[in-house]
């Protein structure tokens, strides 16, 4: 969509369903992380873009300012809270540290005891697959055009080769596969599989985007498999129960010890959900890269650039990595430091003659 | 967790789950049957709260003395959610809040069919059921003395449900059904071949006595302020509206394949692959009744009996049935035939007429998706359609009929289930023996 | 004619029913004219298939949202609620 607006003559090949991978797979979540400072700035940049385009977007976009709510366990996680606050103060992010009393009026039905947390009002959900529908509809409707149900299996040169034997050529090629590298082999992104359930419809069961704090902690261990409290109330009434974390299982297949753990962290926060009826189970697979950062601009193929690797933040950074993107394609100066993305950090030694 | 062993286990107490159960248990096996309902009997025989007002079933009650009398144990009220590796499946207890697990040496699934139902205006008014839907509902206590009952859709099963409800006090205006009177003609004579299938018929003709039976005919739609007042119906040329309180309306049968796909059945044309053996894809698991094909109650007992015996390794004997059970296939594909859908029926929605009961998608939405180049996950993706509970059981067979649509996947759970229940604390029952019942009449 | 049947008091929407030992809480929502729920454009819906597949009967049992009514046994003393 941003190369659309930005006047460029568009084409988009999709070998499956548009939005139907890992977006269709995520929570949907516009949340401002605080991992690193060039995520820091990126999701600040991504939630920004997603605020501006806020009256534009399609209801079936089911975009919420719902607010996110870090949740603090114990005195410890409360001087995270802390830290936190000051973190997001730096950039302007506003926010608002909740003590036991006042955790509990926002969300009764997290269990009694909890320390408090930090609420981040400006914080999003949007549903996904629907707002990868729309960019794609957008850009389609400014001249773009979509080429269905064909794989690309190569792309350099200007040229992209498809599985039946045609081929397309282009200035530029931008490489938006998820966690799918065949096309550039030497990239290292690892599939990070993740469990989310989804409830039936509870109307104000739950008002924010619950996070426990520890989630940071357990997210960016970047070993071993890891499960947080993670609970998102939808439009619909629904909940999205999340999360977990692993690597080197790539089959789609329900992990059950791992779907037990991420369960029952979310019964020792939120007790009553036990009771709730769960209508389906899922996985998906975050794309993560071994710098934990998006990868968005340019490749040694003058005609090759990349946007992939976007880890559990997709939805966040997504207008934001394909403004930098279009800044790339035309030149332009950013609105943030782009230098942290650049595919370069991650090359292999063997990439250069790839 | 509990979990118990079984060297035959059997999903479905329906006419294949019991007859195979009555022939696996030869010789000392020890045979389970698990099922979602109280009690045995699948759906032509679901137990009824006042069936000791109803005259006797012959062949219900042969084929629930052979089941009683094999010693197969019956755990009723469970429904199969989930397989696990190694020949393990989990259940839930919807009643009850409890899990528990079997695991098995052979299975066989006899999951049997539900209603297809196609959307029409006014369809989702209270007072429009199924039409085996409205007959399950009765026997689970729906009194329907007195009301005035449309039947309309297609399939034999409307006859016999129009029969029942009669029995049940209900007042049945008309039947309505959807093939034409040339196509069904010629099912009838196929049937002349077979007298005792002829016999059924005309028990049931007998308590319809007086009941229009329209060939030819299906709903416009159906109308009334927050409940059911008429319905209009059509046969192509004119039009007409019956008064009535309920219609009772399923478009024939559709198979229950969601278990056997979970499980890495091989499928073929909506429908769980089986060779004259009644065995699927998958090493030691076996299908019988519906799953494999809508045939009808003898298909389905003999199919089950079949399978009874290959568990157990009675090839010898299962191969003895297989001319018949090849014949009754046979029957069930001429059925399918005459009650082939018209493209009418395929018309009756209008723009705003809802096709996904849980999410309320309407027809004028997916329409435009499908003329487009899309699928079935586009339309779940963009318009939640099948995204509700019922998983898309309701609507997946209707826009399979409607736009080709066919669904892709079947994930575990196949049904909702509390939260707890995926916890690794469940409220589980571990006393399952005792829990154990053969409950059937 | 057997003799007369046990039967079952539940309440629906606060008011008391009475229906057949045996029947499903179903029979008590369509006695008593009650729809199931009401769907996500705010419908009325009642049962439609009867043997659980549908979803369209769900209802509040005992406090507890989405039960399907149709594969639930009354019980003496249940609180059933339409669901909104
Ligand atoms: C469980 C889970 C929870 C998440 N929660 C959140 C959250 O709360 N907030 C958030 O911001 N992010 C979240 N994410 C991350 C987010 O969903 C992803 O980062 C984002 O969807 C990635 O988008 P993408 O377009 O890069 O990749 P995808 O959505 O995977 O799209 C890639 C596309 O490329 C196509 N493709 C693949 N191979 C080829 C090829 N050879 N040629 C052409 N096309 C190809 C695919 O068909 C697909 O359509 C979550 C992810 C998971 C798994
Ligand atoms: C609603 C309905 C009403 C019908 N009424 C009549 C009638 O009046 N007369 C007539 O001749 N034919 C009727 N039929 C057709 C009849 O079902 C078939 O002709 C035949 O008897 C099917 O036998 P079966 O054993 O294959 O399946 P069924 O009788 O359908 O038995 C399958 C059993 O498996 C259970 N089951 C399915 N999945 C699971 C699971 N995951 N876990 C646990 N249990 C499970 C079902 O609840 C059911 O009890 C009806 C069919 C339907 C769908
Ligand atoms: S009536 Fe369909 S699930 Fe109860």
């Amino acid at each position: 969509m941003e190369c659309a607006r930005a006047g460029l003559r568009v084409g988009v090949v999709e070998p499956r369903v548009p939005g139907g991978a890992a977006s269709a797979a995520g929570m949907g979540h516009v949340v401002v992380m605080d991992d690193s400072p060039a995520q820091l700035a990126l999701s600040r940049y991504g939630r920004e873009l997603w605020q501006k385009m806020r009256a534009a977007l399609p209801d079936s976009v089911e975009y919420e300012q719902r607010g996110t709510l870090w949740v603090a366990a114990d005195g410890e996680e409360m001087q995270e809270v802390y830290a936190k606050q000051a973190t997001y103060t730096s950039i302007g992010v506003s926010s608002q540290v909740l003590d036991e009393k006042a955790l509990a009026q926002a969300e009764p039905e997290l269990r009694k005891g909890l320390a408090g947390g930090l609420l981040v009002p400006e914080d999003a959900v949007v549903y996904p697959p629907a707002a990868a529908r729309y960019f794609l509809d957008e850009a389609i409707a400014l001249g773009a055009k979509l080429i269905r149900g064909v794989r690309p299996v190569e792309a350099a040169k200007g040229i992209v080769r498809l599985q039946d034997g045609s081929a397309l050529s282009a200035g530029s090629i931008v490489i938006a596969t998820g966690v799918d590298t065949s096309l550039v082999p030497w990239i290292t992104v690892q599939p990070r599989k993740g469990h989310l359930v989804i409830t039936d419809r509870y109307p104000g069961f739950v008002h924010h985007q619950l996070v426990e704090l520890g989630y940071l902690k357990s997210a960016h261990k970047l070993t071993a498999d890891s499960v947080a409290f993670n609970v998102q109330p939808r439009q619909t009434g629904q909940l999205l129960i999340g999360s977990s974390r692993q690597y080197g299982d790539a089959e789609h297949d329900v992990d059950n010890k791992i779907l037990k753990q991420m369960i029952d962290r979310a019964c020792e926060y939120m007790p009553r959900i036990r009771d709730l009826s769960a209508i389906r189970v899922w996985t998906g697979f975050r794309a993560a890269t071994p710098n934990k950062l998006p990868l968005i601009g340019p490749t040694p193929d003058p005609t090759v650039f990349l946007a992939m690797g976007f880890e559990g933040l997709g939805i966040t950074n997504s207008p934001a990595a394909a403004r930098l993107l279009a800044d790339h394609l035309l030149q332009r100066e950013s609105a943030i430091d782009r230098d942290p993305f650049l595919p370069a950090h991650v090359f292999r030694g063997e990439s250069a003659h790839a | 967790m509990s979990s118990q062993h079984w060297d035959v286990l059997i999903v479905g107490a329906g006419p294949a789950g019991m007859a195979a159960a009555a022939a696996a248990s030869q010789g000392g096996h020890r045979v389970a049957v698990l099922d979602e309902n109280p009690a045995a009997g699948g759906q032509i025989w679901r137990r009824g709260w006042n069936d000791d007002e109803h005259k006797p079933d012959a062949a219900r009650q042969a084929q629930t003395g052979k089941f009683v009398a094999s010693g197969a144990t019956l755990f009723h009220g469970r429904r199969v959610v989930a397989a696990l590796a190694q020949g393990v499946l989990e259940t839930w207890n919807d009643a009850e809040n409890v899990g528990e697990r079997f695991a098995y040496d052979k299975l066989i699934l006899a999951t049997g069919a539900r209603e297809r139902f196609l959307p029409f205006p006014g369809w989702t008014l209270p007072g429009v059921f199924g039409a085996g839907g409205l007959q399950a509902l009765v026997r689970n206590g729906y009194d329907v003395r007195g009301k005035r009952v449309a039947v309309a859709g297609t399939g034999p099963l409307l006859m016999a449900i129009a029969a029942h409800l009669q029995e049940d006090g209900a007042k049945v205006l008309s039947i309505c059904e959807q093939a034409p009177l040339s196509q069904l003609v010629s099912f009838a004579t196929a049937l002349l071949k077979r007298p005792g299938k002829i016999l059924q018929g005309l028990s049931l003709r007998s308590s319809l006595r007086g009941v229009a039976y329209r060939t030819g005919s299906w709903p416009v739609a159906a109308y009334g302020a927050g409940q059911l007042e008429k319905v209009e119906f059509t046969d192509g040329k004119r039009r007409w509206e019956v008064d009535c309180d309920l219609l009772a309306c399923g478009f024939h049968l559709v198979p229950n394949i969601e278990l056997p796909a979970l499980l890495g059945c091989a499928l073929e044309d909506g429908c769980v692959r089986v060779d004259a053996l009644q065995r699927t894809s998958v090493e030691h698991v076996f299908c019988a009744g519906e799953p494999t094909g809508v045939a009808g109650v003898d298909a389905a007992l003999l199919q089950g009996e079949a399978a009874g015996l290959m568990a157990i390794g009675l090839t010898a004997q299962a191969q003895k049935l297989s001319a018949r059970v090849a014949s009754e296939r046979g029957f069930g594909a001429a059925m399918e035939k005459a009650f082939r859908l018209r493209t009418e029926v395929l018309q009756m929605a209008a723009k705003d007429t809802i096709v996904c009961r849980c999410e309320d998608v309407c027809y004028g939405d997916l329409k435009a998706l499908a003329d487009g180049q899309n699928t079935w996950t586009d339309a779940k993706l963009q318009k939640r359609c099948g995204m509700g509970p019922c998983q898309g059981r309701v609507c997946g067979p209707a826009v399979e009929a409607l736009f080709g649509w066919k669904n892709a996947s079947v994930r575990p759970p196949i049904f909702p289930l509390p939260i707890s229940a995926l916890s690794s604390e469940p409220q589980l029952r571990t006393d399952s023996n005792s829990a154990a019942l053969q409950e059937i009449q | 004619m057997p003799e007369k049947r046990k039967e079952v008091l539940v309440q629906v929407n606060g008011m008391p029913v009475t229906v057949p030992a045996g029947a499903m809480v179903s029979a008590a929502l369509l006695q008593s004219n009650a729809p199931c729920r009401s769907s996500v454009t705010g419908q009325p819906r009642t049962a439609l298939c009867g043997m659980g597949i549908c979803f369209e009967c769900r209802a509040v049992i005992d406090g507890v949202a989405h039960r399907r009514t149709c594969q639930i046994p009354c019980r003496e003393g249940m609180v059933v609620e339409t669901m909104q």
